[in-house]
């Protein structure tokens, strides 16, 4: 349970600064700094337990179906980086608290850096791979917005989105690994895959599940040829640099490398491919970084020089190397944090980290100067300091690995040559800043910084120089733990200062001599780079992104072509292959069934809908009378539903064209009169052709459908409506009961519908035509009395009947759809007949709750079966008697049904209402108002003409 | 029988496909209600075509399909939907853009 504490106390940190931000930085910052701080000592507590033995272990289920488990582990391992992450980010906070401008959001950027920190400590502690993965996102989603925190910088938002393509790339890639060392383990639990290392070398999939690992290790921290980001990522304020790009995000892949060694570790790839990329970029960072003159930048680089470093010992992944590793990663999260902060300070007090306009800043920042020194000889490994020791251990083990055979010998001397180079930059770093005479004044006049803002580096750089002296003391349980938790077993080492004169002690002279020779002849190197032009890798990204961005736009352009035309015509004929495809697999159009004879009936009601059909493409550009034949043929279905044996269908059908027409007309009203003549006569024939193919094709697959016999599960609707639904109305049953669901879903969707409209309708800005197309004015009557007076009558039978149909529903044809389309039908024509402000005056509320109380109450029905412990929407049905009415039947299905009618009517009403209303504030012109009107007529006139 | 219901199917579909491949918005409402006009026959005639055939359940022998009809039932509600909040659409493209092609072009060639 502590574990669980541990890993949630940072995450509910993240709202901590949130909420305390209003009662002024100081507080904000110790109320932050709370809960990490709590969550280290607890972690610290855990010390005594580990030192007994194994891990501690938490872990409850989360998506077990998919392998994902909330498990928890924290180990040696777990304790180290944990350490380094809280430690150091109080550490940063504290820190963050001097940096930030006053006027800056110190709220958001501390909710970055917690949720940052929660991830981080996710990660060293997931005892689930999957896990693992999830908290691995969060990290490079945390660290996009720590990066690109100066929102407004070019610099800072082209950094961060470089960082989060890079891990994020590399986080799918790990994904696609982490899944593939799943299933070899047959399982994502990390003590399961731990100790499976045998059985997965062993495994076919093995080299592609490693690539895939090490690509998102290498990608967060920043390996060869994955390392550009890096650098970019210094746009960040420097706090930010100093948590993320020392001790944290970019040792999450070092420490995904530690932590699956044991899984993965063992095969002679593993070997290659890690120590050998870590060599490269061991040498790449540590070139780059002795030229750059940015203080952020040469650090940057010498961060990668350095998780090369620790890669490499990784790779070659003898004991010794990974004890070397470890200690490694400790000692430069605290010299390069120190040193990150220092650039922070001098950037901060000076105005520039440009090393161009520093110089001689000894005069006026003397303990920045000592503190400065300090930890760069910590990072150039000079004896005494902490650096000195994980690279005095890389030498030894780079003398006594096999893993390039006769080659082998190449090893250490390139790890010398890091060595000088490294030593070189450390020594530019401090002398070019603190002791060389400036060749320009700093913006600022410099000075040292307040007390606090300096403490947090004194403390890591009083650590980097006990360590350096008495390592066994202070670094040595804590290795001892960490190697555990690697190698599965205890390691035997000393750690001295004092080995005794050998080899590597050779080696570190060797470093030293050459790296501050390399210095003393910088300028000829530099004068001598000058000839080369380097490459930006900033504009290779750039340039990379944006030939994938015109790429697809080309693609998308080519496909669509901003055309909703042309759009449809590659889908149509996309569908038309397919129907073909389909069609020319089946030997015989005509199935086993075959043709009913035709009857006069029949065939007059299919020659009105293929009358109504052509006649409606035919006078499309004449669009009231294409309205009228669509109004043909939608009757005419509903007379084709009669034939055939749906009078529910028939119903709906009807009343649906009602509505449909009623509203396409008041559409019109507000839409051009006429079809302008635009289409090409080849585009014409190509439409024609193409909708023509489909048309066969669609009376082809339909033929072919009904002449065949199906397997169809009807009929278990029919055998159970009566005794399963409790009505004798299949198709209802089938609407309330048996598929509710989809009903609900429906109704939904209508009632969504409803309301989307009601936005679009809302400040529409209209035309207003006051005369048709042939320039009549509309009618004077606006309503007729006959109309009016029928209307009234019809209100109450219209509701009785709807009544009636919505009551009989569930046993005769009807039901809620029905009685929902009648009513509304009914009110409608009253609106019509009246005029909106007439009806409206007198349906005085709006119909939006009333479509939203027929979804609740269907969802509410359906939600009641869970009070009898039954699934949702189970229904139930009893028969009663009241005296006069006689035996009747309740269902729970009507209160659903109840429902869907409530959600038709006022969906229904809510489209044709507001859309009435739109007309109302304008009235067609009468003739006096005429020439008031005639300006705007002008200008619809041309749009209708 | 069949082969007639089919033709007529087909032809439905081919003019409201032509319909929907025209460059203004309310030829393509009209063409898409015309659609799935043509869609509902379809998906009803999966049940086959059934003449004479009982709806309510009474012991009979004959019954149509209820399952299509349900299908259909709920596709011509939807169907209504989908049309009004197209041709709203249609009608604010309109006010918004000052012309009704479907692209929103202001470029007209009358």
């Amino acid at each position: 349970m502590t574990l669980l504490w541990i890993a949630l106390l940072p995450l509910l940190g993240v709202l901590v600064p949130i909420l305390t931000v209003r009662y002024g930085r100081t507080a904000c910052t110790l109320a932050t700094a709370l809960l990490p701080g709590a969550a280290l000592a607890l972690t610290l507590f855990q010390i005594p337990a580990l030192t007994e033995g194994q891990a501690l272990r938490f872990s409850v289920g989360w998506l077990p179906e998919l392998g994902l488990d909330l498990a928890l582990r924290l180990d040696g391992l777990t304790l180290l980086f944990s350490l380094l992450i809280l430690g150091i980010g109080l550490l940063i906070l504290l820190y963050a608290h001097f940096y930030l401008h006053e006027d800056e959001p110190v709220g958001r950027f501390y909710a970055f850096m917690v949720l940052f920190m929660a991830s981080m400590v996710g990660i060293v502690m997931a005892n689930n791979l999957i896990l693992l993965w999830l908290y691995w996102e969060l990290t490079s989603l945390a660290s996009f917005l720590l990066i690109g925190f100066w929102t407004t910088q070019s610099a800072a938002r082209k950094g961060a989105r470089m960082a989060l393509t890079v891990t994020g790339a590399g986080g799918l890639a790990l994904l696609a690994g982490v899944l593939l060392l799943g299933h070899i383990a047959g399982s994502f639990d990390m003590d399961v895959v731990l100790a499976s290392g045998k059985a997965i070398a062993a495994d076919p999939r093995y080299p592609a599940m490693l690539v895939l690992i090490l690509l998102g290790a290498f990608t967060k921290s920043a390996q060869f040829p994955f390392q550009f980001w890096l650098p970019h990522a210094m746009a960040a304020p420097t706090p930010v640099s100093a948590y993320l790009h020392s001790a944290t995000m970019v040792k999450a892949g070092i420490f995904l490398m530690a932590r699956l060694h044991p899984a993965i570790g063992e095969h002679a790839l593993w070997t290659v491919l890690v120590s050998l990329t870590g060599t490269v970029t061991l040498l790449y960072g540590a070139w780059f970084a002795l030229f750059k003159t940015d203080l952020k930048s040469i650090l940057a680089f010498s961060t990668v020089s350095h998780l090369g470093l620790i890669t490499m010992l990784l790779g070659i992944g003898s004991p010794m190397a990974i004890l070397a590793a470890l200690f490694h990663i400790l000692n430069h999260a605290t010299f390069k944090a120190a040193l990150f902060m220092s650039a922070g300070i001098i950037d901060h007090e000076a105005g520039t980290r440009e090393l161009k306009c520093l110089g001689g800043l000894r005069a006026t920042m003397p303990v920045m100067a000592l503190l400065t020194s300090l930890a760069a000889a910590a990072m150039a490994g000079v004896p005494l300091f902490n650096g000195f020791l994980s690279k005095e251990m890389l030498f030894t083990e780079t003398l006594n690995t096999p893993i390039l055979a006769g080659l082998s010998w190449v090893i250490p001397v390139l790890a010398t040559l890091g060595g000088v180079l490294s030593v070189a930059y450390s020594l530019r770093l401090a002398h070019a800043v603190f002791f060389k005479p400036g060749r320009k004044l700093p913006p600022k006049h410099p000075h040292e910084p307040p007390r606090l803002m300096r403490a947090p580096v004194e403390l890591l750089v009083l650590m980097c120089v006990l360590v350096g002296i008495f390592p066994a003391f202070f670094a040595g349980g804590l290795l001892d733990l960490a190697t555990r938790a690697v190698l599965g077993e205890p390691l035997d080492f000393h750690l001295a200062v004092w080995h005794g004169f050998n080899l590597p002690l050779a080696m570190s002279a060797i470093a030293l001599a050459g790296g501050a020779l390399m210095y003393w002849r910088h300028s000829d190197m530099r004068q001598f780079l000058q000839q080369f032009n380097g490459m930006d890798a900033r504009f290779v990204f750039e340039r990379g992104i944006l030939a994938c961005k015109y790429g697809s736009e080309r693609t998308v352009t080519w496909l669509e072509g901003n055309s909703l035309q042309r759009y449809m015509a590659f889908l149509l004929i996309a569908t038309l292959v397919s129907g073909v495809i389909g069609l020319v697999r089946i030997s015989e159009l005509t199935g086993a069934l075959g043709n009913q004879p035709i009857d006069g009936v029949v065939l007059f009601g299919a020659l009105m809908l293929i009358f109504g059909g052509i006649a409606t493409a035919a006078t499309h550009r004449f669009r009231l009378i294409s309205l009228l034949m669509l109004s043909i043929v939608g009757l005419f279905v509903a007379l084709t539903f009669a034939r055939y044996s749906a009078p529910d269908l028939a119903l709906t059908q009807l009343s649906v064209e009602v509505v449909t027409m009623i509203l396409l007309m008041l559409a019109l009203f507000f839409l051009p009169q006429r079809t302008p003549r635009d289409s090409s006569p080849m585009r014409n024939v190509r439409d024609i052709l193409l909708a023509s193919a489909l048309g066969l094709v669609i009376a082809s697959l339909n033929y072919a459908v009904m002449t065949r016999g199906s397997v169809s599960i009807s009929d278990f609707f029919i055998n159970q409506s009566v005794p399963g639904g409790g009505g004798h109305n299949a198709v209802n049953v089938i609407l309330v009961d048996f598929r509710g669901f989809d009903t609900l879903g429906e109704i939904t969707v209508l009632a969504l519908a409803g309301l989307a409209i009601f936005k679009l309708l809302n400040r529409l800005r209209l035309f207003m035509p006051h005369s048709d197309v042939e320039g009549r004015l509309w009618s004077p009557d606006r309503y007729p009395a006959i109309l009016t007076s029928i209307s009234m009558a019809l209100l109450p039978l219209a509701l009785l009947v709807s009544a009636f149909i919505f009551l009989r529903g569930h046993n005769q044809p009807g039901g809620g759809f029905i009685a929902g389309l009648i009513t509304a039908v009914a009110l409608i024509l009253l609106y019509m007949a009246r005029g909106v402000e007439w009806a409206q005056h007198r349906l005085d509320f709006p119909f939006q709750p009333v479509a939203v109380a027929g979804v609740a109450t269907a969802t509410l029905t359906g939600l009641g079966s869970w009070l009898f412990g039954q699934p949702f929407l189970t229904s139930a049905f009893g028969h009663f008697s009241l005296p006069l009415i006689g035996e009747f039947e309740l269902a729970t299905a009507l209160l659903f049904d109840l429902g869907v009618y409530l959600a038709v009517v006022g969906a229904t009403l809510m489209i044709l209402a507001n859309l009435g209303k739109v007309t109302t504030p304008h009235r067609p012109v009468t003739e006096s108002q005429e020439h008031q009107a005639e300006s705007t007529a002008s200008t619809t006139g041309k749009e209708s003409g | 029988m069949e082969a007639l219901y089919a033709i007529t199917t087909g032809i439905l579909t081919a003019c409201g496909l032509y319909l929907t491949l025209r460059g203004r918005t309310f030829p393509v409402v009209v063409g898409l209600t015309l659609l799935s006009y043509a869609v509902n026959l379809f998906l009803f005639s999966m049940g086959g075509l059934t003449t004479h055939g009982a709806v309510i359940i009474d012991g009979a022998r004959d019954y149509a399909d209820p399952l299509p009809q349900a299908l259909v039932l709920t596709a011509i509600v939807i169907g209504f939907a989908m049309t009004a909040f197209v041709v709203i659409l249609a009608m604010r493209a309109r006010s918004e853009m000052g012309n009704d092609h479907v692209d929103g072009k202001k470029d007209d060639h009358e």
